[in-house]
Formats: C-alpha cells, structure tokens, sequence
C-alpha cells in the first residue's frame, strides 16, 4: 500500500492544498500592497525634497539588513504568533524595494517632458497624476515584480512562529512526519506560484503600457536605456556618503 | 505685441543671466533671439511665460503685465516647443497634441478632431494619429511638438532651440515648414537659437545677445548683415556675411542673356548666329527649353544637332529667375564648370544665361541702391522658398 500522495496535507495544518495556496498568496501580497500604498507618497516626498532621499534610502536598507527571524522575535511581544507578525517585516522589505523603484521611475521622466507640461499649464498635482505617476509604471512594476518574488519566498519563514507560514508549514511537516514529497511540494508550489504572479505583473505592465517599445530594436533600445538608470542611483549614493 | 522692459534675472549664486534687457516683440512675425551659450536667451524665453521669473523689470502682453493673470492662463495662452519636443510618451500622438484643448475643457472628440486637423497642417500623415512617440522619428516628433503647441491656437509660440537636436536635412524642411505655416497664421512668435544660419533664415527681426545677458543688437537680418552694430556681432555672424546677404537682394534685376541659348535641333546656321552673341559657350535645350549642357561653339559649328548629348558640360544646378535671390545666382555660376549660371522658368524651361561677371554688376548695384535708398527691401514673400 502506498503512502499519502503528494497533495494529501497532514491534519495539523488544518487546511487543505489550495486552502495553504490562498493563504500564502493572502501572507505574500497584503504587505507588498501596504507597502506600496506607503511607497508611493513616501517616493514623492523623496523626489520633492531630494535631501530626503538619501537618509530615506539609507534607514530602508539597513532595515532590509535586519533577518526577519530577529523581526518575529521582537514583535511577537506585541502582535503575538500570528499572520500579523509575519506580514509587518514582509511589508518593511517591499518597501524597501519599491520606494527606489518608484523615485527611479519618476526621475526618469525626461525634464522636457516636465518642462513641456508645465509650460502647458499643467499645476503640480496634475503633473505628478497625468505625466510622472504613468511614465513611472515601468519601474514600479519593475519593483513590484522583485518585491513580490521575495515575499513569496519570505512568508515560509513564517513556518518558525507556530504555523504562520502557509506552505512553507509543509518543510516542517516533511521533517515531523519524514515525508520528502511534501517538502518538494512546497518548493515546487512557491516557485510556480512567483513564477505565476511575476507574469501577471508582466501582463498588467504590458496592459498599462501600450506606450513602451515592444520589439526588436526599439525595446533594446529602451533597455539601453534603462540600464543607465541604476548609475545614476549609484552617484547618488555616492554623493550622500 | 510683447514687450520687455528692463528685465533683470540674477541667480542666487550672482550669475547675471539676463541684464536689462529691454525689447519690443511685434505681433504677427518671428522674432530670433540668437547668441552663444550662457547669454540669457532661453532665460528671456522662459520669462515670457513666467518658467523664470524676473529679479526685476516687467514683460507686458498686449500692454498688461504678465504677472497679472492666473500663471497657467497665461501658459495655456501661449504655445510652446523645445528641443526634442519633450512629448508626453505615455500619449498616442492625437492625445499628445489635444493636450491644451483637453485642458480648456474642450470635450474629446473636438480636441481629436482639432489634433487631427493640425496634423494635417504641420505635415504629419494622419495614419501617425494613433501611433505613440517612439514609434516616430525625431523629425515627426518635433512637428508632433509644433502641432501641440498650436493646438488652442495661442496668439504667441515659445520656442526653445526646437530644431536643434534634428539632422541638418530634417532642420532644413522643418524651418521650411514654420515659415510656411507662419504665412497661413501669422502668429507672435519668439524663436530661440544659438545658430544664427537658421536666426537669418528664419527671423524677421533678430536680437544678438552676447554672454551676461546683455542685447548686442535688434535688428532685421539684412539690416544685421549689411551693419553689425559692433564687432561681437560681426564675429558672430561669421566670415562669410557678404555673401549671405545676398540672399537678401532678388535675382530680377540680372540681365539674362538669351543668345547663347540654342535648341538641340538648331541647325548650323542658328549655332554660327548664337556663337555670334559672344559668350564662350552655348547652352542647348531640349524641345520643352529644358537645359542639357553646355557646349564650346567650335564643337557645334556643324549644327546642334550633331552635338553627341553625352558629351556636353554639366550646366550644374540652375537657379529659378527672379523667384530665387542674387546669392543662389551666384552659386550657379560658382558651381558652373563653363562660370555662368542658368536661369529656368517656373516650368524648368531656360530663362536665359548670365556670367559671374553680369553677376558681380548686379551685386554692386543692388548694394549701390541699398546705400541710396537705406535697407534693401527685404526678399520676405519668397522667404519660405528660398528656405526650401
């Protein structure tokens, strides 16, 4: 007689296959989400007064640097062995990931582009909504694509704090009940699942943008182009030292 | 018309980007504002529709100070161009040009419609409506950023270097295209350049600025030619002045020689009685007049028509008789392996012949005439053509 099969999940977990599968969607987007609720005004603030942006960069990173066990371990005093104390350091890594994408993004805008708005007579709040918000969707989805990767890959940690991991529980399971598939299950499940979600992301990008060089020459062109970006947050960082 | 009244723009640092500059736009026709880098002309352009405001001194439009309406009225009034034409990529090219219209609340299907007329208007092909900017080459983009700029129809254009980042070729038929499209509309327009090539072809008044922001000198560009009010502006308009100025004095007064204009059919008869005019060489035409080259009057003796066509001189680029200026004569005739020019009709039939030297007569008395009677009359109908 054979074993339980690959999809069969041990009771404890107290859910089904697709049940952990929706949870670990649920414990991976909500944060990217806040933090991109917060990236955005925190960006524009970071693009309005620039000598905001190194500090705000520098505090980011550093929090990103902290491993997110030593996260739980501090918060679980105060949101105890829940979803919530997962998802708050899943949040601060989104963050950090998107509010550069975001302040890339807008600064990309070429200053023709802003110049041409504003001798249009285009206020300050309706550039920022009608000109620099859409020419920065690239770089932010460009973001959102890392920032959701990671946090797919980040909430099995969750397995550590009592069950909160979703499908990363599965790696634990493997070891309490020495079941190797459900382990492969687990691995198999996140990589498809990012996997799945990054093309998404493409597709809602591609949906947003009819605007960007699709093909051949031209969408070499725009990449060329798009690489210089990262020197020159590199100078940036540079100039803040 | 706009005026510029002793304005002052110094910078925090103390750079003195423009110093009292005063300047009196006329409604209805170009005005270039042309100098070397740092002399304060994209500064003065940006003040007209308050990007920069002044330290001191006032800008009046149509008599009333420009600070005294709403500053995004005052943009909206006023179109604007710069170099690479700054179009909003996230927009199909019809939106990007129903920009202001949408701004002023025109509904959209007025402002498409608008957009597609002036598409029309400025060149661009209509099927290009839907296209996004990348999809077009620099030189669409920038007649896209012209067609935007016109799109409410403002009585003023702003324009900052617009033709500067396009290659000489593009250049060349845009200024071709402004100049046209300024006869149909007639707009106040304030033209920024740092290459005075275009200043002159394009302006009908100019003002030289040199560094720290002061005007070296206003005037129309054959007035800038013929007197340079001081040596900045001589250096500046370069070596080669005189001959520009040509450009300015039409080809109507040149005295076109028909005798040595023979068809390719005449007989000997018709060769001995041309050769008999004088002129070193003959020039033969076709049956329609067309010009086929020149030939040296032993070699024809026995006929025209017994002239091999391939072994003719080139007559070289012909100049259009009394539509074109004394300098593109003198071109012809430079270029001419045989030394004279030839003059067609507007069907490209020959008009006549004449020598560098019939040239250089005409040359002396246009400029005779200029100093009798003040500045030559200006060649401004045929402007558009001669930029073309």
């Amino acid at each position: 007689m054979s074993g339980p099969g690959f999809f069969d999940i041990p009771s404890d977990l107290q859910n089904s296959y697709l049940g952990l599968v929706g949870l670990h969607v649920e414990e991976a987007l909500i944060p990217v989400a806040i933090g991109l609720a917060v990236a955005l005004p925190l960006g524009q603030l970071c693009v309005r007064f620039s000598w905001l942006y190194p500090p705000v960069l520098w505090i980011t990173t550093v929090l990103y640097a902290i491993p997110s066990l030593a996260f739980f371990i501090f918060l679980i005093d105060y949101t105890g062995a829940t979803r919530t104390t997962v998802m708050i350091p899943l949040t601060v890594y989104s963050l950090v990931l998107l509010v550069p994408a975001f302040v890339d993004g807008v600064r990309s805008v070429p200053q023709e582009t802003l110049s041409a708005a504003k001798a249009m007579g285009f206020g300050p709040v309706q550039r920022y909504l009608k000109v620099q918000l859409p020419i920065a969707v690239p770089a932010i989805i460009a973001g959102l694509r890392v920032a959701v990767a990671s946090s797919i890959s980040l909430v099995s940690i969750g397995a550590l704090i009592g069950n909160q991991g979703a499908l990363g529980n599965l790696l634990q399971d493997a070891i309490l009940y020495h079941r190797s598939n459900l382990a492969l299950n687990s691995v198999l499940t996140t990589a498809v699942l990012a996997v799945l979600l990054d093309i998404a992301l493409v597709l809602l990008r591609m949906a947003l943008t009819p605007w960007m060089p699709r093909s051949g020459r031209a969408a070499r062109r725009a990449a060329r182009d798009a690489a210089v970006e990262p020197a020159g947050r590199a100078a940036l960082e540079d100039a803040s030292v | 018309m706009i005026q510029i009244e002793s304005v002052t723009k110094r910078y925090p640092d103390g750079t003195t980007a423009v110093d009292d500059l005063s300047l009196d736009i006329p409604d209805g026709s170009i005005t270039v504002l042309v100098g070397p880098s740092g002399c304060g002309k994209t500064t003065t352009l940006r003040m007209v529709n308050r990007m920069v405001e002044p330290t001191s001194g006032r800008i009046l439009l149509d008599g009333s100070d420009i600070t005294e309406q709403p500053v995004n009225a005052l943009r909206r009034s006023m179109g604007y161009v710069i170099q690479n034409a700054g179009l909003f990529q996230h927009r199909t090219i019809v939106d990007n040009i129903a920009t202001v219209p949408r701004m002023l609340g025109w509904d959209r299907r007025k402002a498409r419609e608008r957009a597609r007329e002036l598409m029309g208007r400025v060149g661009l092909d209509e099927a290009l409506a839907k296209r996004y900017p990348y999809q077009l080459s620099g030189g669409q983009q920038q007649r896209v950023g012209v067609a935007r700029a016109l799109a409410a129809d403002p009585p003023v254009l702003l324009m900052d270097e617009p033709f500067s980042a396009v290659d000489p070729i593009v250049r060349k038929s845009l200024q071709a295209e402004l100049l046209r499209i300024q006869q149909e509309l007639g707009k106040t327009i304030v033209f920024v350049t740092h290459d005075i090539d275009e200043a002159i072809r394009i302006g009908d008044m100019i003002a030289v600025m040199r560094t720290g922001g002061r005007l070296a000198q206003f005037a129309p560009p054959q007035e800038l030619l013929s007197s340079p009010a001081d040596e900045f502006v001589e250096d500046f308009l370069g070596t080669d002045r005189g001959i520009r100025r040509l450009s300015f004095f039409t080809s109507d007064g040149l005295a076109l020689e028909r005798g040595p204009v023979v068809a390719v059919d005449a007989g000997a008869e018709q060769v001995a009685r041309a050769t008999a005019a004088g002129a070193p060489y003959l020039l033969l035409t076709d049956a329609d007049g067309k010009p086929l080259g020149w030939v040296a009057p032993q070699d024809a003796a026995g006929g025209a028509d017994k002239v091999a066509v391939g072994s003719l001189l080139p007559y070289g680029r012909p100049f259009a008789a009394g539509r074109e200026s004394l300098r593109d004569a003198l071109d012809c005739a430079v270029l001419s392996p045989t030394g004279w020019a030839v003059a067609v009709d507007e069907q490209g039939a020959v008009a006549g012949v004449v020598s560098q030297e019939a040239i250089g007569a005409a040359i002396r008395s246009a400029h005779a005439g200029q100093r009798e009677d003040g500045p030559a009359v200006p060649v401004r109908t045929t402007k558009a053509e001669v930029a073309t």
